[in-house]
């Protein structure tokens, strides 16, 4: 079960395409890159909307490869492109009846109706998409993917076009998709919070050729790399839900021997949680300090450090399971604690958030 | 006075069959023309609008040379055993499609211009094959070009005089059309027969164009109500 992508493409504009990558053929894997990188083109490519020279084999499957071409429609993808692209001539329920009746009534997953509740348009079905709000539409257009009974989902910054507040309605759709259909997904995107949210792995891409692939946790937080130097970087640990404290209205989840605590989040005990924590909030010190206002402190180890503009830099912690959390402390902090890699420090984080499961 | 019907009833006949042919045959173009990155492509469209510029006799000359039993294509029809087709009513309609061809292909072009390339992707995706995408998606999107075209297409055969005079002639109830009919009249000094003729004439086409805009609201509306 695998993904394996080699696409090598020169255009007429002098942007060229040299990628190559591979994903595990599950979970969200995000493409992730400034606009020009080629993300888009990549994606375009895994659905034969254009033409790259190279291969393209899904989940054991050949799609592409010295002597083998298969056409869009002939390949199990569901695409969710960056603006909606409902047919405007049908009606809800006829887009999301056009792909369902295309597809091999054996290969199907999901039954219309379930796909309607996932993504909560059963209001929506008699209505023309000139009548849906962009929110609306972006949520037929995945139920309308989802119905043409893909084995390999394909979303082109299916967010971007929305503002915040569709946005953030929208999330716990995509995390339901996540969750209740096991469908590979390739995820593009040039927005590191919404990468945070929803994917398990990463493929950097810069200027058409893949600067680095790996698990979120990692690629974030890898100094090396520009993503932990964005002013809201960040990093992504995975827990479980331990427990919930009703006195004080928290939410413990447990990584490894850690235990965070955060805000009371409404999630049944032993459910997968994920927290994202921001650099700028995490700060070190030498000792646990019990005596602090700040509830998650843990011991981790310094894994990697580089100075980020003149006064600012940033450490990469590795906590006690080998998740990675990301530091961003004053050059002159750092100094006066003579911080270097190996050391073994207390990190405290003062903000953490759950993103996503 | 008697009204002559038969240059009528020829005319719609000559219309109608000009116009479905017209439709099977432009559409088919303007998707070629909307979707090539043939460099040959401004070639094809530019003949494909000759006839807007083009003075009707210039186009019915070449085509009774063409036609004609000394020409290519005339000699090809007389092997076929189909004769020649100059003053003959299939001579007429070959002399209308050519004619009114720009004023189909033109609008269907458009509307297929309009659409883009991103709804015949979609429908890629979710597995409708090229030509399935084409009746499906592409067809029912370009509606308001293809009946744009059809009733242009249409109106225009009614009025063409140039071309039919050239290839055609005025032989009653083969190529004795409207317009000829109306010339015939008004030379032999019939002027109450040209005017319902012509009255007629005028008052078909206001409808025509009246009924299109119509339709085209009623569209309009209909997609947007659903």
């Amino acid at each position: 079960m695998s993904i394996e992508i080699r696409f090598n493409l020169r255009q007429r504009d002098g942007f060229s395409l040299d990628a190559s990558f591979s994903a595990p053929g599950r979970g969200v894997t995000a493409l992730f890159g400034r606009s020009g990188s080629g993300k888009t083109t990549v994606l375009r490519c895994v659905a034969g909307l254009q033409r790259a020279r190279g291969t393209c084999r899904i989940n054991g499957e050949t799609w592409q490869d010295d002597a083998t071409w298969r056409p869009p429609h002939r390949r199990p993808i569901g695409y969710v492109f960056q603006e909606a692209s409902l047919f405007p001539h049908l009606t809800v329920r006829r887009n999301l009846e056009f792909g369902y009746r295309l597809a091999p009534a054996s290969e199907h997953r999901i039954a219309i109706d379930d796909a309607i509740d996932l993504l909560g348009i059963a209001e929506l079905l008699d209505r023309a998409p000139a009548r849906l709000s962009g929110g609306e539409r972006q949520r037929v257009a995945i139920a309308r993917a989802l119905l043409s009974a893909p084995r390999l989902l394909l979303m082109d910054e299916p967010l971007s076009a929305l503002d915040h507040a569709s946005k953030q309605a929208i999330f716990p759709y995509l995390e339901g998709i996540h969750n209740e259909l096991d469908l590979p997904v390739l995820y593009v995107s040039h927005d590191p919070d919404e990468v945070a949210r929803l994917a398990d792995r990463m493929i950097l891409l810069e200027a058409g050729q893949v600067r680095a692939s790996g698990p979120i946790g990692g690629v974030m937080t890898e100094l090396r790399l520009p993503l932990s130097h964005f002013d809201n970087a960040s990093a992504v640990v995975n827990g479980v839900v331990s427990a919930h404290d009703e006195t004080f209205g928290l939410t413990h989840v447990t990584c490894g021997g850690n235990r965070f605590t955060l805000p009371r989040e409404d999630l049944a005990v032993g459910t997968r949680a994920r927290l994202q924590i921001h650099a700028r909030d995490v700060s070190l010190a030498l000792n646990a300090h019990h005596d602090s206002t700040i509830l998650n402190i843990f011991p981790a180890v310094v894994a990697d450090t580089r100075d980020s503009g003149s006064s600012q830099m940033l450490v990469r912690l590795r906590l006690e399971d080998g998740q990675s959390l990301l530091a961003r402390i004053t050059r002159r902090s750092g100094v006066a604690l003579g911080i270097r890699e190996g050391m073994i420090v207390y990190a405290q984080a003062k903000g953490v958030a759950t993103v996503g499961t | 006075m008697a009204i002559d019907w038969q240059p009528v009833w020829l005319t719609l006949k000559l219309a109608t069959l000009t116009t479905v042919i017209l439709l099977l045959l432009g559409t088919p173009l303007a998707w070629w023309l909307a979707r090539t990155r043939c460099l040959c492509r401004d070639w094809i469209g530019a003949v494909v609008a000759l006839p807007l510029v083009l003075p009707p006799t210039v186009l019915g000359f070449y085509l009774l040379l063409l036609l004609g039993p000394n020409g290519p294509i005339g000699q090809a029809t007389q092997a076929l055993g189909l004769g020649t087709l100059p003053f003959t009513f299939s001579g007429l309609v070959v002399g209308s499609v050519l004619y009114s061809l720009p004023f189909v292909v033109q609008p269907v072009r458009n509307a297929f211009e309009a659409m883009g390339t991103r709804p015949m992707e979609v429908a890629a995706t979710l597995r409708a094959s090229p030509l399935r995408a084409f009746f499906s998606v592409a067809l029912p999107l370009a509606r308001p070009g293809l009946l744009t075209g059809a009733v242009l297409g249409f109106a225009h055969t009614v009025g063409e005089f140039g071309v039919v005079l050239m290839i055609g002639g005025n032989i009653p109830g083969e190529t004795k059309v409207l317009s000829v009919a109306i010339y015939d009249h008004v030379e032999s000094l019939e002027w109450a027969q040209a005017h319902w003729l012509a009255g007629g004439m005028l008052v078909f086409s206001f409808i025509v164009v009246v009924a299109m805009y119509q339709l085209e609201r009623h569209m309009q509306q209909a997609r947007r109500e659903h």
